[in-house]
């Protein structure tokens, strides 16, 4: 896997104060679990993102740990509330120095 | 022809014997995967590992997957945990484990009173017909579970996607 790699992120951009938003957030990526053996007959080695997080204007509002039992592109729905007008940063970091940043802005009022 | 002439009623019965047979063995087939799980206690330390020695409730928790699966590589995997999520009564963390899997977490997902609900979908590979836990952490430290028990047709993991 190269070190970053194409991420999208599904969420309204814009909204009333106080509401709820679903966020959609995927990042392209094998997620190779480390059980796999490939044709020479040797166990693949693990290649996850293990880290998954989003911070609204600097807050960190969301955050979760992943591991091999999670589907390759990994698709994480969550909510958070429409607090202010910003932009929320997703950051994914994973083995072999994997890290990718996506951003979305979200005007609110 | 002789035979249904002669003894009808023993026919019948036989015939009900072997139907009855035949309707248990599918039940017992329906079951067993069931009942042989494979990799459980390394599942119970994984959740023992989370919540220490605290007392694990039932309820609150909904953790929603389809009952029979394809192909175990992508799983759609809901879970959701009813809660206010106010500033003093919101859900702190949500875990879930897999007990056929080779490594039972899948994932950990930590919220906050910001989050709004408490609603998790994502996409997840199952290795086996299993069943699957989901535990939430409250902010007052208590945690509540929920499983759900599904079959996977072509297992995550051994075959290749």
């Amino acid at each position: 896997m190269s070190k970053t790699s194409h991420t999208k992120i599904t969420m309204p951009s814009t909204e009333k104060k106080g509401q709820i938003i679903e966020i959609r957030a995927i990042a392209q990526h094998d997620m190779e679990t480390g059980f796999r053996y490939g044709d020479d007959g040797k166990v693949i080695p693990r290649d996850i993102i293990h880290l998954f997080s989003c911070s609204y204007n600097g807050v960190e509002v969301f955050k979760a740990d992943l591991y091999p039992g999670m589907g390759a592109n990994p698709l994480i729905v969550f909510t958070t509330i429409a607090t202010e007008t910003g932009t929320l940063e997703f950051k994914w970091a994973g083995d072999n120095g994997y890290e990718a940043i996506d951003q979305s802005s979200i005007t609110v009022s | 022809m002789n035979i249904r002439i002669q003894n009808p009623k023993s026919i019948s019965t036989q015939r009900r014997n072997w139907l009855t047979a035949s309707g248990l063995l599918g039940v017992y087939a329906w079951c067993h995967p069931f009942l042989a799980f494979a990799k459980k206690p390394e599942a119970m330390q994984a959740i023992e590992k989370i919540v220490g020695s605290n007392p694990i409730n039932d309820g609150k928790v909904k953790l929603t997957i389809p009952p029979l699966i394809e192909n175990g590589n992508l799983v759609a995997l809901k879970v959701s945990v009813q809660s206010p999520m106010t500033a003093t009564d919101y859900v702190a963390a949500i875990y879930v484990i897999a007990e056929g899997n080779p490594l039972p977490n899948i994932f950990s997902a930590y919220l906050s009173a910001r989050s709004g609900t408490a609603t998790i979908s994502t996409r997840v590979r199952l290795a086996d017909s299993q069943r699957v836990w989901a535990i939430a952490q409250m902010s007052d430290g208590s945690f509540w579970r929920d499983h759900a028990d599904t079959m996977v047709t072509l297992s995550a993991c051994t075959e290749m996607p």
